[in-house]
């Protein structure tokens, strides 16, 4: 295959410059020492990041995120491992139906989704409840954890299995020291993926969120609303710098492409 | 294991199934038929919502022009961001796939990442950006000569469909990837033998054959695009509403729930129609590449 060209180079580099140009900027403007909006020109200052600590309720939404995303993952994994196992293996009616059924929260737009958990929740009375917001979680970030098991458990080697049941293993003690250590890679970058998309839901999440559960994409967002100044930056560096760390870490246990290829091809 | 399951048959994958549909029909299916109710219910400023069967939710978006106008702009915002990502996506995708390993994967991963991160920092960028104290994309182009006097990027649609198109872009570039990774390379080398220059390899090789990731690309960016709310809502401020935006406002500053649920309805029913008829048409124009 032929080599790309000078112009095809200089392309190249303008489109990554434009990629990463707003992440970049929102990073160098947290470290500005200035009261006002400044790319960092005279010196670097931590004053922003030490500022975040007067300011309690980005830190509780802070702790928020956290507990949503690492809760409702969790509770999705619960959910979508054994889906994943039945889809994976067996042949049945409504197969293909039941799999579309359980990607589609990544079809319905996140702001309809977010209508009708306020509404759900309002009328059987835990509207803004911590628990109205692990449950919603748990629905959409479920078709990410059940993609990644599902593509552990389609590529296992079932021999192994076979050899645990003649020597006499079943059931819970074949799932528990045979299937689950198995599919475990995908069932741990699973969770990640909806850790992920837990902790950087704002559309969905914005309907939900009452004070004392706003989570730190809702807080951020409300935040700018009102005015955007160095504080909202510094959060912003953290968030990214948080975000950075799990994305290097799945992409060295299970290779980013891997996690993201087929993101989006829900149907097929 | 494999013998006995198939033997206990039809009942097992329904059992391990359960659970996740019990949990769908619960809290997925039942509140987005409460929500299609909702928007057929009555409201007003001082009853609230009244339960009854009416059709004046949807009346009122049917008649009055402002709706017409915001649906209008909605789409146009996501056209033209899909276009935007199509053009600019698809040749990056291809310049990608010829770099060599190491580049490759790293370039990938500075193109992919932004995916997982925060839209709310991203936007947040692009409205340091565009407005702030300097104005750094204004600044940049008048120093390069493209244009005369500065664009006004915040609170505008132009400034929402830059904004989107980088948000939106990864999407576009890992579907052509996609497509790209089944393309045999041995088939551009045979064209240049032929005598075949390099625009005709790209017009009558490489195209054909990604159209079908371009497509597919462009259905996901669409409609992530028209239901998009952080980006509109931070860029295009209080005044510049689309779809997203509006049902937001009328859910939790109006208080007219019916009216939001009609437009969060629409919208979904919108895009349904266009994603499920454009796929169709795709599969039907490219079904060998699909099967």
């Amino acid at each position: 295959m032929r080599q790309n060209g000078p112009l095809a180079l200089i392309f190249h580099t303008i489109f990554v410059i434009v990629m990463v140009a707003p992440i970049l900027v929102v990073c160098l403007v947290a470290f500005t020492p200035e009261g006002f909006l400044s790319l960092p020109t005279n010196g670097f200052s931590l004053r922003w990041f030490r500022a975040i600590g007067n300011y309690p309720e980005f830190i509780h939404a802070f702790w928020v995120s956290l507990g949503l995303g690492a809760l409702s993952s969790f509770v999705a994994l619960l959910f979508a491992v054994p889906a994943a196992l039945a889809i994976a293996r067996y042949r049945f009616r409504g197969r293909d139906a039941l799999a579309a059924l359980f990607l589609s929260p990544l079809m319905i737009p996140h702001v309809v989704l977010g209508i009708a958990f306020l509404r759900f929740f309002t009328s059987v009375g835990l509207g803004g409840s911590f628990a109205a917001l692990i449950i919603a979680h748990v629905v959409i970030v479920f078709p990410f954890a059940l993609r990644l098991t599902l593509a552990a458990a389609t590529g296992m080697d079932r021999t192994v299995e076979m050899a645990a049941v003649s020597l006499g293993a079943g059931g819970w003690t074949l799932f528990r020291r045979v299937t689950l250590p198995l599919i475990l890679p995908g069932v741990i970058s699973g969770w990640a993926l909806a850790f992920i998309q837990s902790f950087d839901d704002l559309t969905m999440t914005v309907f939900l969120a009452a004070p004392g559960t706003e989570t730190l994409p809702v807080r951020m967002f409300l935040y700018i609303q009102d005015n955007i100044d160095p504080l909202v930056t510094s959060v912003s560096a953290c968030v990214i710098a948080i975000t950075m760390t799990a994305l290097i870490l799945l992409d060295r246990f299970y290779g980013l492409d891997r996690v993201l290829a087929g993101k989006g091809d829900t149907g097929r | 294991m494999s013998a006995a399951a198939e033997e206990r048959g039809a009942r097992a994958p329904w059992a391990l199934t359960a659970p996740a549909l019990m949990l769908f029909v619960g809290v997925l299916l039942i509140p987005l038929a409460m929500t299609v109710m909702l928007s057929f219910h009555d409201w007003g400023q001082y009853k609230g919502i009244e339960p009854v069967f009416i059709l004046k939710n949807w009346h009122e978006i049917a008649s009055d022009p402002y709706y017409a106008e915001m649906f209008w702009r909605t789409f146009r915002i996501a056209i033209l961001t899909t276009l935007l990502t199509a053009l600019l996506g698809a040749p990056e995708a291809y310049i990608l796939n010829r770099m060599s390993g190491r580049w490759k994967s790293f370039f990938l991963l500075v193109i992919l990442g932004p995916l997982l991160i925060s839209v709310v920092a991203r936007t947040l960028g692009w409205a340091l950006l565009f407005g702030g104290n300097n104005g750094l994309v204004n600044k940049l182009l008048m120093s390069v000569g493209a244009i005369r006097s500065p664009i006004p990027f915040m609170f505008t649609e132009t400034g929402m469909v830059v904004a989107l198109a980088h948000v939106m872009m990864p999407f576009m570039v890992l579907s052509v990837w996609a497509a790209l990774q089944r393309l045999d390379p041995q088939i551009e080398n045979a064209a240049m033998s032929l005598g075949a220059g390099p625009m005709t390899i790209i017009r009558r090789i490489i195209m054909p054959q990604i159209m079908p990731g371009v497509l597919s690309g462009a259905i996901i960016v669409f409609s992530l695009s028209a239901s998009a709310f952080a980006t509109p809502a931070i860029i295009g401020g209080r005044r510049l509403k689309v779809a997203a935006t509006l049902a937001y406002d009328e859910f939790l500053n109006t208080l007219n729930w019916p009216l939001g649920a009609a437009v969060a309805t629409l919208l979904l029913v919108a895009l349904v129609l266009i994603v499920v008829g454009s796929n169709a048409l795709i599969e039907r124009r490219y079904a060998e590449v699909f099967r």
